[in-house]
């Protein structure tokens, strides 16, 4: 692990740290969120390229993980927060103060898992229509389950 | 005869009553527009831009227009719609609404198992498919643990900088045309159909070429490619000449560019712009120096790096990396190492074609392949390139299954098109398209 990593580590004891196929992994509980990612920031990750999440259902006791990719340009390198949330309305600290960046990418995945970030400015649907039901990268939204229009079509002289 | 009182009461000329009078004009001593000071003239051309949005109370709110721009405005490189509120001629706000293309590939990639996914990744950024199969590629690749031929890494690296060129050709042509140098707008997509030809020769399509799969690539070279290769070799420098002199000294073309759409580094960096647009800041950030991938730092090439950060510093990224990628594919071409071409594990590349009509155990792998598809260990990975728009990255989590349980892309488009209202704010709503254009946003990109 790199000495910026370590030193990272150090201040939180509560993150547990993995290699996961050579790349570093923080998972970081959803309390230090926030707190970390700007640790984060002041030591030298300043995009964060990323922000994405993984519905897993009933595998797991939590059901979402919201991923963060952070970049350091000056250390060269690549380092992943990821965090889980449970079931009943899902919400995470808001990474925009910290990376303005973080905003589209944010609404995506408000959009698309229906969880929520605490503090952004404008959590709004990005890619599905303003009036649409449901979170469609969620696990139990059925691919065919969309009203299909014009059923009748076929009994139309 | 008209009296002299008449005359003069109606201002009625009358040839030979009045004496020929010879008066000097002063036209070419005279000055106009005096207010028109240097300043002014800066703001009037947008070459002083202050990106901080200023509300000002003494402008009533029926002074300030909504326009919307787009979705099927054809300067907005697809469906792309803003929503620009004027005070007269200048921008105040942009609200990027986005969407109109979204196609759920995401939702659609977890249907589709790991050897199906290149053909729905490939078909997200239609102008750099490639690229988009390579980031989907390495991730898969990276969580089985496994490292493709050297002729397959080869392969790859000059397939995709002849896709960042072609790319980049019609971001100069479309950038052209929106700007109205429609010359470079013909240009631009001429030579790009070299390109394309050669795709087509390759792949056997000139886009969505689903070349690029898990475990190398999915056919040979053909025959006769060093010519082709060698052809846009030859003929691509003397058109980047041409568009040299087109372009780069046109008086027109660096009124409009220059100054215009200017973003600094900070705001670049905070608001995660990555490829061309960052480099033209004047951040030397390139992936394929900092984090190489497929084999490409054994390579000589140069980073070009900008540093006004403006449309014009941006289109001249484009044109320079052109020149380096031109230089790697004559690296690649002339130092193409002999061997397979994907990796020999047969579960999980098929075979080749005459081995199914004699081997038993080669058909059945065929047929596994394409029925079930091959299973990936549990785990999660992020792999990014350097598209032409910038960092293409994939996440990808497997469940220890053959569909991924989880395949994200982080399109470089979506990001950079976050940054279309701080580069725009307060600047002229003529330079809209020319910033637009400059970011080079492709839309299946951004909405996937």
């Amino acid at each position: 692990m790199s000495p910026v990593l370590e030193q990272l580590a150090e201040s939180f004891q509560s993150v547990t740290w993995e290699v996961s196929h050579g790349q570093d992994v923080a998972r970081v509980p959803r309390e230090d969120w926030e707190a970390f990612a700007r640790a984060a920031e002041e030591a030298g990750f300043e995009v964060c390229l990323d922000v994405t999440a993984v519905d897993w259902m009933r595998q797991r006791p939590e059901r979402f993980e919201v991923v963060a990719c952070l970049l350091s340009m000056s250390h060269k390198l690549r380092l992943r927060m990821i965090t889980t949330v449970g079931r009943e309305e899902p919400s995470v600290p808001s990474l925009t103060p910290i990376w303005p960046g973080a905003g589209y990418a944010e609404r995506e995945v408000w959009d698309m898992f229906g969880i929520r970030f605490e503090g952004h400015p404008d959590l709004t649907r990005i890619l599905m229509p303003d009036d649409w039901e449901g979170h469609p990268l969620r696990k139990d939204f059925d691919v065919g389950s969309v009203p299909v229009q014009f059923k009748a079509s076929h009994q139309v002289n | 005869m008209v009296d002299e009182k008449t005359r003069e009461t109606l201002d009625i000329w009358v040839a030979g009553t009045e004496e020929p009078q010879f008066q000097p004009t002063d036209e070419g001593t005279q000055e106009f527009g005096l207010d028109e000071t240097d300043a002014r003239l800066d703001d009037q051309f947008g070459r002083v831009v202050s990106d901080d949005y200023v509300f000002d109370d003494e402008v009533a709110d029926d002074e300030r227009m909504v326009v919307n721009m787009g979705p099927q405005h054809p300067s907005t490189h697809g469906v792309l719609r803003l929503q620009l509120e004027l005070e007269g001629e200048v921008i105040r706000r942009t609200k990027p609404i986005i969407g109109y293309l979204h196609t759920g590939m995401e939702k659609t990639a977890e249907q589709l198992t790991f050897s199906q996914g290149p053909t729905n990744v490939t078909r997200m950024d239609y102008l750099a498919p490639l690229h988009c199969e390579l980031a989907f590629s390495l991730a898969v690749e990276r969580l089985l643990d496994i490292e493709v031929p050297p002729r397959a890494q080869a392969i790859r690296v000059l397939m995709t900088e002849l896709n960042r060129i072609s790319s980049h050709l019609v971001a100069l042509a479309t950038n052209g045309m929106d700007i109205g140098a429609l010359s470079m707008m013909i240009y631009g997509f001429r030579e790009r159909e070299s390109i394309l030809a050669f795709f087509e020769k390759t792949t056997g399509l000139r886009m969505n070429h689903n070349y690029i799969r898990p475990g190398g690539v999915v056919v040979d070279l053909p025959p006769g490619w060093k010519d082709d290769v060698a052809a846009i070799l030859v003929d691509m420098p003397q058109r980047l000449v041409q568009y040299d002199d087109l372009l780069k000294d046109n008086p027109i073309w660096l009124a409009r560019t220059e100054g215009v759409g200017v973003i600094s580094p900070e705001e670049a960096i905070a608001f995660s712009i990555t490829g061309p647009a960052l480099r033209a800041t004047g951040v030397d950030w390139d992936l394929r120096k900092a984090f190489p991938y497929s084999g490409i730092e054994q390579y000589e090439f140069d980073v070009p790096v900008g540093e006004n950060g403006d449309v014009y510093d941006r289109y001249r990224m484009r044109v320079d990396e052109i020149t380096e990628s031109l230089k790697i594919v004559e690296q690649v071409m002339d130092t193409m190492p002999k061997g397979d071409y994907r990796i020999g594990d047969a579960k999980i590349t098929p075979p080749p074609r005459a081995r199914i009509d004699e081997s038993m155990e080669a058909l059945i792998h065929h047929f596994k392949l394409f029925t079930e598809g091959f299973k990936v260990p549990e785990g999660e990975t992020y792999m990014a390139v350097e598209s032409p728009r910038g960092e293409l990255g994939c996440y990808l989590v497997s469940d220890g299954q053959a569909r991924p349980y989880r395949m994200h892309t982080r399109a470089p488009s979506f990001y950079n098109l976050q940054a279309l209202p701080i580069t725009m704010a307060d600047s002229l709503v003529a330079d809209t398209v020319a910033t637009i254009a400059s970011m080079d946003p492709v839309m299946g990109d951004v909405d996937r």
